[in-house]
């Protein structure tokens, strides 16, 4: 008799999901679904809105990214009000989105996915979990939640707010920096610096050796990635051109407002969320493991395999490290969390490198603005993958049409392939134990959806 | 004695979520003193049992419940009412939960408005089949908790900051009562009321108000409302600011857009606010549109779709 598994909800991700594993009449794997469950709507209802109050609605598309959504909301606001901010407007905007991965990949990893790793996929449920993680090792628990705080800390005593933030405005940003605050941020930083560094030699050494076998293993499937570069090729979380790269490594680069000749959207039935798909690859689209058509992936691990390089150098020499083990591009997802770490260490320089550059301080920091009709494309990097928003006004400045596509659908069909092929690799005869089940979500969890 | 929590989210974003985990070091001395029995975000306890093995959503009772983002689909409701069945306290965290927040921005929509505009995109393909397949018919509208549910404790917020976070954690297990805040945002805001000049048109905040030096203490600066910039605190609760108080957008000198819903708990931020201006000679009609001032409070029927004439 056919029979269907429900995983529901699925835990320790940022959205609503859930999943359901059809098996055959023999137990084995039919077919599986994630269903995305949340439709908000925000599209629709923030037409009519004054585009410059979109940065301070849109953001609350995601408490855990607020500061991509409302960037990327900025920059389309200043394209269609045809404004450039001045230099210090945007690289105080670059250093807080950029301060905001670096506390973002420590949550994720410490916090959500460590427990599958340090604890192991088998574990008891109950305390397969942060609190379970804190309790077999306090100090280190300790020592994490402080650096988070710290990061989270310092956006919100220099940005007033850091979660859902309003400090980017249209043509700039709100405050300046003082040079005290300049000061107190660097050396902040560089102890973020130093934690990360920490982290990832402490998860190449103690968290993932284990599980090397299971990273080939679980979730993988192969397919294309989709991530920002600047103009050298290398690594940049928050500006630059958009690169398209086929599973075969060959790549293509585009401007971000040209995102719609490259990129379409699938709806299927079993989803709110819509599935992103290579449309410039004229092949279609289809979810068949076997021969995937148009699927690319975006978030960490395709973002560390686009880009030629990353400009800083303790992320470089880990990049090189990464691409000797796994090549370019690497495949297999669970590495998603070891490219996720090499982006901390990028994080962390990245803003310091910002902090070192006294022209942050310049008190000019925003342009004059005035409201007009035109179409503007924001584009920049979120955590959990390219994220784009595409607005068009009315000649008073208000919101005609509004066009997002979110980090995390870009991932929505990827995640569907690697859920079916963990499934089918780890449910036979119909039997499905509670470890099984947890490392098919360990297959969703890679990508922090 | 330890007290056990479970925790939800609905409509909501997970900045709640987040809130909570950004109590720091106070987390950790938390974690000592409560057992969550269930939090989807941080926890693998599962509905329909661990291997899926039961037909009905059920959740493990608990003395504290938390639930974050209002009410959208037939699941939200089904999970709301079954922490209330299951949780002897129920706490409504964050503006979604109390009044709406932004998603219920879409109230002034009918669904298939809603449904119609996000899968006819520019970008998207064309379909016949909308997505119907295991995924939860949405209501009529952006429900607050407490149109569904009787609440106990309101902690609004977008999102709550993290110290009234723990502060009603502490006091719960303290068995205190709770803080009363009543307070608006404008009486704990220290930018200098002038109370004179005459005003009559509020402007875009498309310029920085203005302000001395970087460093210039917030008390030198001139109120933002009393600059022409529309700002919400006069009708709006306060508390965005935790134990430090001050008003976190007036930090970044950036005016209030009024997100932890209204001053009084039953209160209509467009409707106060408009009052305020009028009553101050401002006109109204310089606002480019008003929605947006019931940005988190559209729910308990405040915004609502055009009547369509048949």
């Amino acid at each position: 008799m056919s029979k269907t598994i429900h995983i529901a909800p699925l835990t320790r991700i940022e959205g609503h999901a859930a999943i359901a594993i059809n098996l055959d009449a023999d137990g084995g794997v039919k077919d599986t679904k994630v269903h995305f469950q949340s439709l908000r709507g925000f599209e629709k209802f923030v037409e009519g809105k004054p585009a410059e109050e979109l940065p301070r609605i849109v953001n609350r598309i995601c408490g855990i990214c607020p500061w991509q959504h409302h960037l990327a909301s900025n920059k389309a606001v200043d394209a269609c009000f045809g404004v450039t901010p001045p230099p210090a407007g945007q690289k105080l905007r670059e250093l807080m989105q950029t301060i905001s991965h670096a506390e973002d990949k420590l949550l994720h990893f410490f916090f959500l996915a460590a427990a599958d790793f340090v604890l192991g996929p088998d574990s008891d449920y109950a305390v397969r979990n942060v609190i379970g993680v804190a309790k077999a090792n306090p100090e280190l628990a300790q020592k994490v939640v402080r650096m988070r705080y710290k990061a989270k800390m310092i956006l919100e005593k220099f940005a007033g707010k850091a979660i859902h933030p309003v400090a980017g405005v249209t043509g700039g940003f709100a405050k300046p920096m003082t040079e005290e605050d300049r000061m107190q941020i660097l050396s902040e930083m560089q102890e973020l610096l130093d934690f990360a560094l920490f982290t990832i030699e402490f998860a190449k050494t103690q968290v993932f050796p284990p599980y090397l076998e299971a990273i080939e293993t679980i979730g993988v499937i192969n397919t294309g990635f989709l991530g920002t570069v600047d103009d050298n090729g290398a690594l940049n979380l928050y500006d630059g051109k958009l690169r398209l790269m086929k599973p075969d490594g060959s790549c293509t680069d585009f401007a971000a407002a040209d995102y719609a000749d490259h990129v379409g959207e699938k709806v299927v039935p079993w989803s709110y969320g819509k599935f992103p798909y290579a449309k410039s690859w004229a092949e279609g689209f289809s979810l068949d493991l076997e021969a995937p058509k148009g699927i690319y992936r975006a978030n960490t691990l395709a973002r560390i395999n686009v880009c030629d390089k990353i400009a800083t150098p303790q992320a470089q020499a880990e990049l090189e490290e990464f691409r000797e083990k796994f090549g370019r591009p690497a495949q297999a997802t669970l590495l998603y969390h070891w490219a996720r770490l090499i982006e901390e260490v990028y994080a962390c320089e990245h803003a310091i490198a910002l902090l070192q550059d006294p022209e942050i301080t310049d008190p000019d920091i925003r342009a004059k603005v005035e409201p007009k009709a035109g179409r503007g494309v924001g584009c920049v990097e979120a955590p959990r993958g390219t994220l784009i928003h595409d607005y068009t006004t009315d000649e008073n400045g208000l919101i005609t049409r509004a066009n997002l596509i979110v980090g995390t659908t870009h991932n929505l069909a990827p995640i569907n392939m690697s859920v079916h092929q963990a499934a089918k690799a780890l449910i036979k005869d119909g039997r499905a134990d509670e470890g099984a089940l947890n490392k098919i979500e360990m297959a969703v969890r890679a990508y922090d959806p | 004695m330890t007290v056990s929590v479970a925790s939800e989210w609905l409509n909501a974003c997970s900045g709640c979520e987040i809130a909570i985990v950004d109590m720091g070091e106070r987390l950790l001395k938390i974690l000592e003193l409560v057992e969550f029995v269930h939090i989807p975000v941080l926890m693998d306890n599962k509905y329909y049992g661990q291997t899926g093995e039961r037909h009905q959503l059920r959740l493990p009772a608990a003395d504290v419940g938390i639930i974050s983002g209002g009410v959208r689909n037939e699941e939200h409701l089904e999970v709301a009412e079954e922490m209330r069945r299951q949780c002897q306290t129920i706490i409504a965290l964050g503006t979604c939960a109390t009044h709406g927040g932004i998603p219920a921005l879409s109230n002034s929509y009918a669904n298939d408005q809603i449904v119609d505009r996000y899968y006819h995109t520019e970008s998207t393909d064309p379909t016949q089949e909308l997505p119907h397949d295991g995924v939860p018919a949405l209501l009529e509208g952006c429900k607050a908790l407490d149109e569904v549910i009787p609440v106990d404790v309101y902690l609004p917020g977008c999102p709550p900051h993290p110290d009234q976070v723990f502060g009603a954690l502490a006091a719960l297990l303290d068995g205190a009562p709770l803080p009363l805040r009543d307070k608006s945002v404008c009486d704990t805001c220290p930018t200098s009321r002038e109370g004179k000049g005459r005003l009559a048109q509020m402007r875009r905040f498309l310029h920085a108000p203005k302000y001395g030096a970087a460093d210039e203490p917030l008390d030198k600066m001139r109120c933002l409302l009393e600059q022409g910039l529309l700002c919400m605190g006069p009708v709006t609760r306060a508390g965005c600011g935790g134990d430090a108080a001050l008003p976190r957008c007036i930090k970044a000198r950036v005016p209030c857009r009024g997100c932890y819903g209204p001053a009084k708990p039953d209160g209509n931020q467009r409707m106060e606010m408009l009052g305020a201006l009028a009553s101050n000679g401002i006109d109204i009609t310089s606002l480019p549109e008003s929605t947006s001032l019931l940005r988190f409070s559209g729910a308990h029927g405040r915004l609502r779709p055009p009547l369509v004439r048949k």
